[in-house]
């Protein structure tokens, strides 16, 4: 059996949050987990003149192509430059090659602004080195395209580390904020832009700002960013992005993640509280938004409410997403499983959880897959590999998938987050035929 | 290094995982790193298998690099047959796995586990997923069938007097297109022969099946992508001959029952004569006129691709303007039957030029992949699915086969229901002013959905919001893009009334009708195109 390890012997050092009481389940085996690639599926859609190019196998390719679960096809503003024999065996130069492909790419697409090399495994393993690729690729085709580079491979990263690894790429090309600039709200991870728009507003009427967000819609306006800058985390998988904007001088507010009533209201407080926002201005901004959610939320709460939830691990978003449920939502917390549980910016999260949830970081899949069913919840957040082979044993899943490819932060989508668990729920009890 | 953006082909691990995932008691250690997983949904979500594939991954990530990771492999192994207690084993390296070189077949040989475990060396950067599978079926042959092979030189014992003849269907795998349903049309086609079928393989079969395949009299070999080479080396081993002709289509059928019948000493003049299809009449009845020399591109695996091109022109009436696959394996089979229509075939795995060869040649209808459809789709053509690669719309809930004569009547189907129906054609032509009658209209029976994207003015944004370059997008044109338009010839040009004059021409044929306008203005030194070039043009190349 795996030890059980406790908290204190996370992989990070557990600053200032020895309260989570839970006992961590620490796994090493087969992860059934996608690799950082598959963050590009939404990150190229949320920077609209960026091309991502990884650098990789066919497997590379294929994974892209099939891990939305359907194929994108419009011409997407993505692609692999493929490795083959002739690479490896020396016969062709693989920076060369690379500066080919790159050339092609960019006189076919000449309304991309900024390219990234994504790494893959096999770029690791043969060490290609894409951020020196960058800079020489640069030095061509400045001004016209910035050319970064980051690793999505899957010894590197795991599903939602993509995106980490992609922001912390641009996080040293940030423009550096004016000395005597006001104190301004960064915004870390990427949303919806219905989302951003909502968060401008609620932060308007708080009379915070200049609120800017990373990563921003267009290569050319990205933020500023200095001492005066404090950022907020909207997506708690941005380890990286965050330690390289802090040694930037930007200071990260403790919170939670803005997902579900109490999350959303949490995150706004703590920019309140640093903008110095009085009580009753933050109360009435916040208030009549967080009660129109939670009238929302209670129709999805009598579907779910006492019912028990397992989560695999997957996009780092499970613990928040597991205090959600459990304290908005009523549901029994079984085992909450993440790839990787950062302490510090899961800190408030971690608080707030029941002491009786068991923990889990990393993976044997087989082993919490005897342990998910010992456990016989009544519905599973997994990826797409294991929903229909857990439905099929008649258990209830949530495609753990759709969390980041739908809006679900902040007060107005509370309840479309709650609806992603209960449609399962709902569906089961609708169909006659079995 | 080549520039990809979609890949008919996964990597040829992929291959394998399809033999695996149709076999039963197969398991499969593919020493992957964390990511390699993706590959079970391909399984569990398009085809909608309901158990996970019989796949352990060893997942092993940067961390492990620097330490050991042949023992994570061994014990991956072991504790993977330990768990499944599987009848065999096939281990094997996925990409990443392939350049540490770590030797899954001795790691696991060294473990010495009381099951056969057949080693695959499957090179990830020369070979695709059509020849991963053929080789891991091979190689599971080779392994669990060799161990009963006569010794060389023995002849084939005759069938007992009053035993029905038998053979194994060769080829069918897990995410096939259509494949569960080929098998069980092909099976009762047989069974009416008088013919029993002893094993299908691999889909369906488990490693004690595999060892008997020697046992029948022959081989029939469903899809030749998978299964030629295994069926090579049994006739070259158990002296079992293997059928040659893959049996989609009326007269493929009646082909392949022929031959089927010569192996297996049976008549099979009372099956040939009875009524088949409905395909045939279908094709012969008055409503199938407009089919007519339809001008079709077809384009998948080399099977279907020329089975199809078959299909189109001798059952359907329809002209093949282009063939192609993305298989080069069979690329030399390809070129043989584009010569039958006069065409070149188009050998290539770049999606790119697919759709800049559909968009320059402006079919009727394409017959081709998802892939295909989706440029058919861009470019405003009918299209049909024909071949992998696949998506979770081919794999139908009903009964839906495409071997075989009831295989037939579902081509008959599948191929005439994206196309503007005869009368209806014949309507939009005569009243092109009629408001439900315009480009946007589409074919009636098929919804509002299914709107060709032809029509003018950024049309591409209705159905695939994001995809044009912003240079591109501005070009108000009736051809969808810039880069998948046909290459105006040098020097011609149009007047603005024969350009209106092409845009009373019905959307389905008014590509054609451009291309052959400018083909004949260049042919005949027109520089100018008016609208009584484009009349000469009609009238010089017919219809």
């Amino acid at each position: 059996m795996s030890p059980l390890d406790t908290a204190q012997n996370g992989a990070q050092g557990a600053n200032g949050c020895g309260s989570a009481p839970a006992p961590v389940l620490k796994e090493r085996g087969q992860r059934e987990v996608f690799c950082g690639l598959t963050g590009i599926i939404w990150l190229h859609r949320k920077i609209q003149d960026a091309f991502f190019l990884v650098v990789g196998s066919r497997t590379c390719a294929h994974l892209i192509q099939s891990a939305a679960g359907v194929m994108i096809f419009a011409e997407p503003r993505f692609g692999t430059a493929i490795i083959d024999e002739r690479d490896l065996a020396g016969l062709a130069d693989v920076n060369d090659e690379l500066d080919k492909v790159v050339g092609r790419l960019l006189e076919r697409r000449p309304d991309i602004k900024m390219l990234f090399l994504v790494g893959s495994c096999p770029s690791e393993v043969i060490k290609l080195d894409l951020s020196r690729a960058a800079s020489r690729l640069n030095r061509i085709h400045a001004p016209n395209v910035k050319i970064l580079a980051y690793s999505g491979s899957g010894i590197e990263t795991t599903f939602t580390q993509g995106e980490d690894a992609c922001l912390a790429a641009l996080v040293p090309t940030m423009p550096a904020e004016d000395a005597a600039a006001p104190k301004s709200l960064l915004v870390v991870g990427a949303l919806a832009e219905v989302v951003e728009d909502q968060m401008l507003r609620v932060f308007g009427d708080l009379g915070i700002g200049p609120v800017r967000f990373l990563p921003p819609r267009r290569a050319a306006e990205l933020p500023p960013v200095g001492p005066n800058t404090v950022m907020l985390l909207a997506q708690p998988f941005l380890g990286e992005t965050a330690r390289l904007l802090e040694e930037r001088g930007a200071r990260r507010l403790a919170a939670p993640f803005p997902l579900g009533v109490e999350g959303t209201t949490g995150w706004l407080a703590a920019a309140a509280k640093e903008w110095g926002v009085d009580a009753e201005r933050f109360r009435a901004v916040t208030a009549p938004r967080a009660e129109r959610a939670r009238k929302a939320l209670a129709r999805h709460r009598e579907v779910l409410e006492g019912k028990k939830i397992f989560f695999f691990p997957d996009s780092q978003l499970e613990v928040p997403l597991a205090r959600f449920v459990s304290r908005e939502l009523g549901m029994a917390l079984t085992e909450v499983g993440t790839p990787y549980l950062h302490r510090a910016h899961l800190a408030q999260e971690l608080e707030q959880l029941p002491a009786t949830v068991q923990l889990s970081e990393g993976q044997d899949v087989d082993r919490q897959l005897d342990r998910c069913r010992a456990a016989q919840p009544d519905l599973v957040v997994c990826g797409l590999g294991l929903a229909n082979p857990l439905e099929a044993e008649g258990i209830a899943t949530k495609w753990s998938i759709e969390l980041l490819f739908t809006p679900v932060q902040g007060y107005e989508q509370a309840a479309d987050l709650a609806e992603l668990f209960a449609r399962p729920l709902r569906r089961r009890a609708i169909l006659k035929v079995a | 290094m080549q520039l990809t953006v979609w890949t008919y082909e996964a990597p040829p691990h992929v291959g394998a995982m399809r033999i695996a995932t149709g076999m039963k008691g197969l398991h499969y250690v593919l020493h992957a790193p964390q990511g390699d997983t993706y590959a079970d949904l391909l399984f569990t979500m398009i085809e909608r298998r309901s158990a996970r594939p019989p796949v352990t991954y060893t997942t092993f990530q940067a961390r492990d690099l620097g330490g050991d990771t042949a023992v994570m492999f061994k014990t991956a192994v072991q504790d993977a047959y330990e768990r499944f207690k599987p009848q065999a084993m096939i281990v094997g390296a996925s990409c990443t796995a392939e350049l540490i070189q770590d030797d899954p077949g001795g790691l696991a040989k060294a473990l010495d586990l009381p099951i056969p475990v057949v080693p695959l060396e499957l090179p990830s950067y020369s070979k695709k997923e059509n020849w991963g599978a053929a080789e891991t079926f091979f190689q599971i042959v080779r392994a669990l069938a060799g161990p009963y092979a006569p010794p060389p030189g023995t002849v084939r014992p005759a069938r007992p007097e009053g035993v029905r003849p038998s053979c194994n269907l060769l080829g069918p795998t897990a995410l096939g297109f259509r494949h569960r349903d080929d098998i069980v049309e092909i099976t009762r086609l047989l069974d009416r022969m008088g013919i029993d079928v002893k094993v299908v393989a691999p889909m369906g079969s488990s490693p004690s099946d595999i060892a008997r395949l020697g046992e029948a009299d022959f081989n029939v070999v469903l899809y030749p992508e998978v299964a030629h080479s295994a069926a090579a080396w049994l006739q070259r081993t158990f002296r079992q001959p293997f059928t040659r002709t893959v049996p989609i289509g009326v007269g493929a059928t009646r082909d392949f029952i022929a031959e089927v019948a010569e192996m297996a000493g049976v008549d099979a003049t009372a099956i040939l004569e009875a009524p088949n299809s409905r395909l045939p009449w279908y094709s012969a009845s008055v409503d199938s006129t407009y089919l007519t020399g339809k001008r079709v591109f077809i384009f998948g695996d080399a099977t279907h691709a020329i089975a199809a091109a078959r299909v189109a022109s001798e059952e359907m009436g329809f002209t093949v303007v282009g063939l192609g696959t993305y298989g080069r394996e069979f690329a030399r089979d390809v070129r043989e039957a584009a010569k039958l229509y006069g065409v070149e075939a188009l050998i290539t795995d770049d999606y790119l030029e697919v759709e800049a060869k559909v968009a320059e040649l402006q079919p009727e209808l394409v017959l081709g992949t998802q892939m295909e459809r989706h440029i058919a789709k861009r470019l405003g053509i009918a299209c049909a699915v024909i071949s992998a690669p696949v998506h979770v719309q081919d794999f139908p809930a009903r009964y839906s086969p495409v071997m075989g004569f009831e295989g037939a009547n579902v081509l008959f189907d599948t191929w005439v229901h994206p196309l503007v129906m005869g009368l209806e054609e014949h309507l939009l032509a005569m009243f092109r002013d009629d408001f439900e009658f315009q480009d946007a209209a589409g074919p009636s029976h098929l919804g509002h959905g299914a709107a060709p994207t032809a029509a003018k003015a950024a049309p591409i944004a209705v159905t695939v919001p994001e995809q044009v370059p912003a240079a591109t997008a501005k070009a108000v044109d009736t051809r969808p893009t810039a880069s998948a338009t046909p290459p105006q010839p040098e020097g011609t040009t149009w007047t603005p009334e024969a350009e209106k004059e092409l845009q009373k021409i019905p959307f389905f044929v008014r590509g054609k009708a451009r291309r052959n306008t400018e083909r004949f203005a260049a042919e005949h030194g027109v520089a100018l195109i008016t609208v009584e070039t484009l009349y000469d043009a009609k009238a010089h190349f017919g219809r």
